[in-house]
């Protein structure tokens, strides 16, 4: 290192100009033209099926509706958070939804039937997760079995080792109240408007922060109205979600009051930041990005690719377990069906719509929330449209392939242009 | 010679199976000289320096980094010595940018942090020391690049680090004039900053560009080990095809037998 010391810092580095809000905008035109069109399809979609179901089905824009969204789309969510890490390697485990269901079941059996307390049983189903997360990883990065083919025999093992611990299908209820306020209780008036304004200052000073110190070093940074634009409208929304969300939706208020924002959302946001501090902010996160873009280049950097593997598929089960555990507080049960069904296909389709490329190399933590979103209110409105169960299979399955569809095309367009 | 040399390998063998493709190589390369090495294909230049770089380890001989005996088993060993290899396919990460490529492996960290400003520094100091004013922004991905932006990625990702060798394998096979011009300059500054370089070609006029000594490698063994300037085009040709010129070269007798050996077993 000792070539590349120099006294002082040069006023402005080589390679490393400021640009202007408007070149900001060019450049993001610029790459969607390019094959990179990152989460514009989610967010277009959303907005586009928002405005469809609030058309057909007014009540759909209905202040419970809303939050009917986000405890509906919870567990789904937690589980694609999971798996954009192994999608980002290029892997994919089918047993995710399954997983979270033997560790629902681990939870419901310890509290329910054992009376152990929820802490203890939560860290036994997170356990759980990560142990059936490290067989798989090892089946895959060290024997070399395919993950597809190593998921899909979990997905049917998991299916029975749900059922056998169930006793053939039992329903276990949950009734401990720490786990049900997850899905069932709201956060106080004050905490929610509290937890956004923590959110949003903490976005503005990170930002800034990052500003002085590139500046003070000469390098390149974000022009300040970018940052007023990202900041202002984080608030925006956020501000609307939370007025939204602290409106009353109780049918009868004077008995019950039903108001504030739902105890699962801080605990995704939490989810949110700190997996996307790991993916972006950290060597680790670097080399799980390096492995799926060139595996072969990680490896000669000196980077331990089985071990980056391996730890994908733990993480990903991991989350699966905290997946599970949520579907438990929705459900106020578990049964043999819990995680199984049409979860897995959402949370891979909520990654894939978010826009992490189902070829490995590119995806986001927030690509499984801005996905999970799309397949939350597809799901609920074609509910609220009175759809039967089959045609929302058929409607959900042409969702995912067309999001496939666009991560293939544009990979192609990416490879084409150069852009990426 | 007084000084040991900065890279010595004595009597390397190395086989895959059944296969041995080096037999009692013997290689040197000394600081601040550009060290060719040539071979016709399969002659073994690519094992060799995959051995050197600690992705195939040896089986038997002896490597000697400035005169000490060590073991390189891993990348991570060689890289701790000062020996960087350039591949021929460049192992760049088309998904990430040149900061990160720069330092993949090697980040620069503040507690658990990456430290991004550091690294983006260094990298842009680094870009210009060699003269690199092609790039646009040095935060853009590697997908986007050139192949001769890519060659020149690769180089500096070498020399970022306080390394002593630098191995460049076939750095000009698909550029073009100007290109291979920029590259052979870079090349020879490097052994003129102190560096060794030790540059595969199959390209003649490459490596007499550019070449303090040769080294020729013909089916498994070391050919020859000149100067060159003492050698001319004709008799490099012939070491790389025939194993022997004139006085140099393999024993008549050892490059009939292997020549025999290949004939045998097509």
């Amino acid at each position: 290192m000792a070539i590349v010391d120099s006294p002082a810092p040069p006023e402005t580095v080589p390679g490393s100009a400021s640009r202007t809000l408007g070149q900001h905008v060019n450049d993001y035109f610029g790459r969607v033209k390019g094959g990179d069109l990152g989460s514009l399809p989610a967010v277009l979609g959303l907005i586009v099926l928002c405005i469809w179901f609030t058309i057909q089905r007014p009540v759909f824009f209905s202040a419970i509706n809303f939050a009917n969204l986000f405890t509906q789309g919870a567990n789904v969510i937690v589980i694609a958070m999971g798996l954009v890490f192994v999608l980002l390697l290029g892997e994919i485990d089918l047993s995710a939804g399954f997983a979270s269901g033997v560790c629902a079941a681990v939870l419901a059996v310890l509290l329910t039937n054992q009376h152990v307390p929820w802490y203890l049983s939560v860290l036994a189903s997170v356990g759980t997760g990560l142990a059936i997360g490290l067989t798989l990883g090892t089946l895959v990065a060290k024997i070399r079995i395919p993950s597809f083919v190593v998921t899909l025999a979990a997905f049917l093992a998991f299916q029975g080792v749900a059922l056998l611990m169930l006793k053939n299908g039992a329903n276990i209820s949950v009734t401990d109240p720490v786990i049900r306020a997850i899905e069932n209780k709201n956060l106080p008036i004050w905490l929610s408007w509290t937890l956004l304004a923590v959110v949003v200052l903490g976005y503005l000073v990170v930002q800034l922060l990052r500003i002085r110190s590139r500046a003070a070093r000469g390098l390149a940074t974000d022009p300040l109205a970018l940052v007023a634009t990202r900041v202002g409208g984080l608030a925006l929304l956020g501000g609307l979600a939370v007025y939204f969300l602290n409106l009353e939706r109780s049918l009868n208020p004077l008995r019950t009051s039903l108001r504030g924002v739902p105890v699962v959302v801080p605990l995704i946001l939490v989810l949110l930041l700190v997996w996307t501090f790991v993916l972006g902010r950290t060597a680790y996160g670097r080399h799980m990005y390096a492995v799926g873009g060139n595996q072969e280049a990680a490896r000669r950097a000196g980077i331990n690719v089985d071990t980056i593997r391996i730890s994908a598929f733990v993480i990903c089960s991991g989350m699966a377990a905290i997946g599970g555990i949520v579907a438990a507080s929705r459900a106020n049960s578990v049964d043999s069906n819990t995680g199984g069904s049409n979860v897995l296909l959402y949370a891979v389709g909520a990654a894939v719509i978010g826009g992490t490329s189902l070829f490995g190399g590119k995806g986001r933590v927030l690509d499984a929330v801005l996905g999970g979103a799309v397949v939350a209110v597809i799901d609920n409105g074609m509910g609220l449209l009175g759809y039967t169960a089959g045609q929302k299979f058929v409607i959900t399955g042409i969702v995912l392939l067309a999001a496939a569809s666009v991560d293939a095309l544009s990979r192609r367009r990416a490879a084409a242009t150069g852009v990426r | 010679m007084t000084a040991a040399p900065l890279l010595e390998l004595r009597g390397i063998n190395k086989s895959f199976g059944p296969v041995q493709v080096l037999r009692d190589v013997d290689f040197t390369a000394q600081a601040g000289e550009v060290t060719a090495l040539v071979g016709d294909n399969g002659a073994g230049k690519s094992t060799l320096v995959k051995c050197i770089g600690g992705i195939y380890s040896i089986d038997s001989g002896e490597y000697l980094f400035n005169g000490q005996p060590v073991t390189v088993h891993s990348p991570r060993d060689a890289a701790h010595l000062g020996v960087e290899i350039v591949y021929q396919d460049l192992a760049l990460c088309d998904n990430l940018d040149i900061v990160q490529n720069m330092f993949l492996g090697r980040e620069r960290r503040s507690g658990i942090v990456l430290d991004e400003p550091t690294m983006e520094q260094m990298a842009a100091e680094t870009l210009d020391r060699l003269s690199v004013r092609t790039v646009k922004s040095i935060r853009q991905h590697v997908a986007s690049l050139s192949g001769g932006q890519r060659q020149t990625v690769a180089i500096a990702k070498a020399v970022l680090w306080n390394s002593k060798l630098v191995i460049l394998d076939e750095p000009t096979a698909a550029l073009g004039v100007a290109q291979t011009a920029q590259v052979l300059e870079l090349v020879r500054q490097l052994a003129d900053n102190g560096l060794g370089v030790v540059l595969i070609s199959h390209n003649m006029n490459d490596v007499f560009a550019v070449a303090d000594r040769i080294v020729a490698l013909y089916l498994g063994r070391t050919a020859a080990q000149v100067n060159a300037t003492d050698i001319t085009h004709a008799q490099i040709v012939e070491l790389i095809t025939a194993g022997r010129s004139g006085d140099l070269g393999l024993a008549p007798a050892a490059a009939a037998i292997d020549l025999g050996e290949i004939n045998g077993v097509v």
